[in-house]
């Protein structure tokens, strides 16, 4: 990817950063310090990897999504706004009983949403499920995944994990959010998942760790996991949980909890300094 | 006597017969292949067949998956795994995102017999009932399976099937003119003293309680309730209205199935007595089907005795 690239990509990361801060805000609900970890994965699958198409979302032949980490919907909308699947404007009715964007995705409603989520385990079934289809279909799209690393405490992941295994499902790529965080606190403190990248491995899945916060690097592991053949690809991103914004960085206090408005002009202030920053440059 | 065949047997012989006409039909299982008798279509069409191993929450979220890309895929266990485990994934990612996967319980009852409590499921129609959307049938013979898979497949969204190990008598072939429809019951028999509503396995032997019955001078209408959701209340509040009491049977719950259905729908519409047969609050036990059918009271005799006791409350 060139310099060009990445500063859009960044750029895009940014808004998509702040829209979602404005839509927790503005909802007085929502996981923002996922979002915020995630958003720099999400940015670039949809901005450089995917092919969609935000006027035909129902495609047949599309790449498709499972933000199986559902509760992060906060980044995920801004990103399908962002990339044109519907306006921004809804964004301000987020968790609102007026609008569609529930506090986890739903397929039905919102309109880029490939798969409704939000029961922790659940989305990476789905994944594994489309990506069979593909396969039995013999299309060449793409499957993709976004799992939290508390998250994948849920039984179930594993029981995808070898289904996908067992399938040799090339066609998809799930991407572990490892921001040490959960509700409770540290996921080495609540329930010990390491070491992932033996784990998958011992799995059978074809393991890239990466920098979850490194535009370039990302992209280049999903170049890596679509030249990957024979098995299914996991990317561990390390992340840092509230990313961008200095007092929800590593803080497991804002899994799941709306800014009050002083905490959310500070949090403004940030990410509009950074949108700011990298328009200029 | 007539052709005996478990319903599970003809549901394995209908996804063969129909997986020509139906290309989009696609088969998963969980190590269970044998029982749950989709064995001859993984045979038939390997491609099209996915055994999940013993992992049914993956299962079910693995067919939603199939679902959204336009498969129409067929989950297997038996009822306490597929109904009971795998709820949840069934609820939510199947149900609310309303995609086309058919849950289907092999098992259900206490007719598994031998395997005991673990394996007797007599809580998963009450289960998929309650989820919003859901459809839930359990055809009485394999006549009617057949029928019913058909009918699934021609379906577009989320629907619970039903079925038990025991063999069963044919009964609905010889009733003339019988047609399958989901959510329309059928009503076997005549009668204007009393209903007898039933489902799966308990039709067969509502028929018999209506023999009993008849011996003694009591016309007794049999309804055979295949699919308890969508409730076909026309029918409901007809035999209300015509015989003026309602005794409901079910190899289930007495809580939250068929019985259950019926009474909430009578007493809100057209309060007559309703009497659940069926297995009362309690879990069930080891032994030959027949003998834990008869130790909780799942005969024709113990039905035949409930419909005496409506008599005496009907007004």
């Amino acid at each position: 990817m060139d310099m060009k690239e990445q500063k859009a990509l960044a750029l895009t990361a940014a808004k998509a950063r702040s829209l979602a801060m404005d839509e927790v805000y503005t909802a007085g609900a929502g996981h923002i310090g996922g979002s915020l970890s995630i958003t720099d994965v999400l940015t670039t699958l949809y901005f450089r990897v995917m092919k969609v198409d935000p006027k035909n979302p129902k495609a047949p032949d599309r790449d498709r999504f499972v933000l199986s980490k559902g509760h992060t919907t906060p980044a995920l909308y801004a990103v399908l706004a962002l990339r044109g699947f519907f306006s921004e404007e809804e964004l301000k009715l987020f968790r609102s009983i007026k609008g569609h964007l529930s506090g986890h995705p739903d397929m039905v409603h919102v309109p880029g949403v490939d798969m409704s989520t939000g029961s922790l385990g659940q989305g990476i079934s789905a994944a594994v499920g489309m990506a069979l289809a593909g396969k039995l279909d013999k299309k060449d799209y793409r499957v993709y995944a976004a799992l939290g690393d508390g998250e994948i405490e849920e039984g179930q992941v594993w029981e995808a994990a070898m289904a996908a295994a067992k399938y040799h499902l090339d066609n998809l790529c799930a991407v572990v959010d490892v921001n040490g965080l959960q509700i409770d606190g540290s996921t080495a403190d609540v329930m010990p998942s390491e070491p992932l990248d033996q784990k998958f491995a011992a799995f059978n899945w074809n393991v890239i760790k990466v920098d979850g916060h490194d535009l370039a690097a990302i992209a280049a592991a999903f170049e890596a996991a679509a030249a990957h053949k024979g098995q299914p690809t996991v990317i561990l991103a390390k992340t840092t949980k509230g990313k961008g914004v200095s007092f929800m960085e590593n803080d497991a206090g804002w899994h799941g909890k709306a800014p009050n408005d002083e905490q959310y002009a500070k949090a403004h202030e940030e990410l509009a300094a950074r949108i700011a920053e990298l328009e200029v440059e | 006597m007539a052709d005996k065949i478990a319903t599970r047997a003809a549901y394995g012989e209908a996804i063969v017969a129909l997986a020509e006409e139906y290309p989009e039909l696609v088969v998963l299982d969980a190590d269970l292949a044998s029982a749950t008798m989709t064995k001859k279509f993984s045979q038939t069409y390997p491609d099209r067949f996915f055994d999940m191993g013993i992992a049914e929450c993956n299962m079910v979220g693995v067919a939603a998956g199939l679902a959204t890309c336009g498969k129409k895929p067929f989950v297997n266990s038996f009822a306490m795994f597929s109904a009971g485990r795998a709820f949840e994934q069934v609820r939510n990612s199947v149900a609310y995102p309303r995609l086309n996967v058919k849950v289907v319980g092999s098992h259900g009852g206490l007719s598994v017999g031998e395997d005991g409590a673990t394996h007797q499921c007599c809580e998963d129609m009450a289960l998929m009932r309650t989820i919003p959307g859901m459809v839930v049938c359990c055809p009485c013979d394999g006549n009617e399976m057949k029928a019913a898979v058909k009918a699934f497949l021609d379906y577009e969204g989320p629907a619970y099937l039903r079925m038990c190990r025991l063999a069963t008598e044919n009964v609905t072939d010889a009733i003339p003119g019988y047609k399958f429809e989901l959510g329309k019951g059928v009503t076997l028999r005549e009668g204007n003293d009393v209903t007898i509503i039933a489902v799966g396995l308990m039709v067969l032997e509502a028929l018999k309680a209506a023999d009993m019955l008849a011996a003694e001078g009591i016309h007794a209408r049999v309804i055979d309730m295949h699919t308890i959701k969508p409730l076909d209340t026309e029918l409901v509040k007809k035999a209300a209205q015509e015989t003026g009491c309602i005794i409901t049977s079910e190899e289930h719950s007495v809580i939250g199935g068929l019985g259950e259905a019926v009474c909430s729908y009578v007493s809100e519409n057209c309060p007559v007595p309703v009497l659940r047969h069926g297995v009362e609050d309690t879990f069930g036990r080891s032994g030959k089907a027949p003998l834990v059918l008869e130790h909780y009271g799942l005969t024709a005799e113990k039905l035949a005795e409930k419909a005496r006791q409506a008599l005496k409350l009907k007004k």
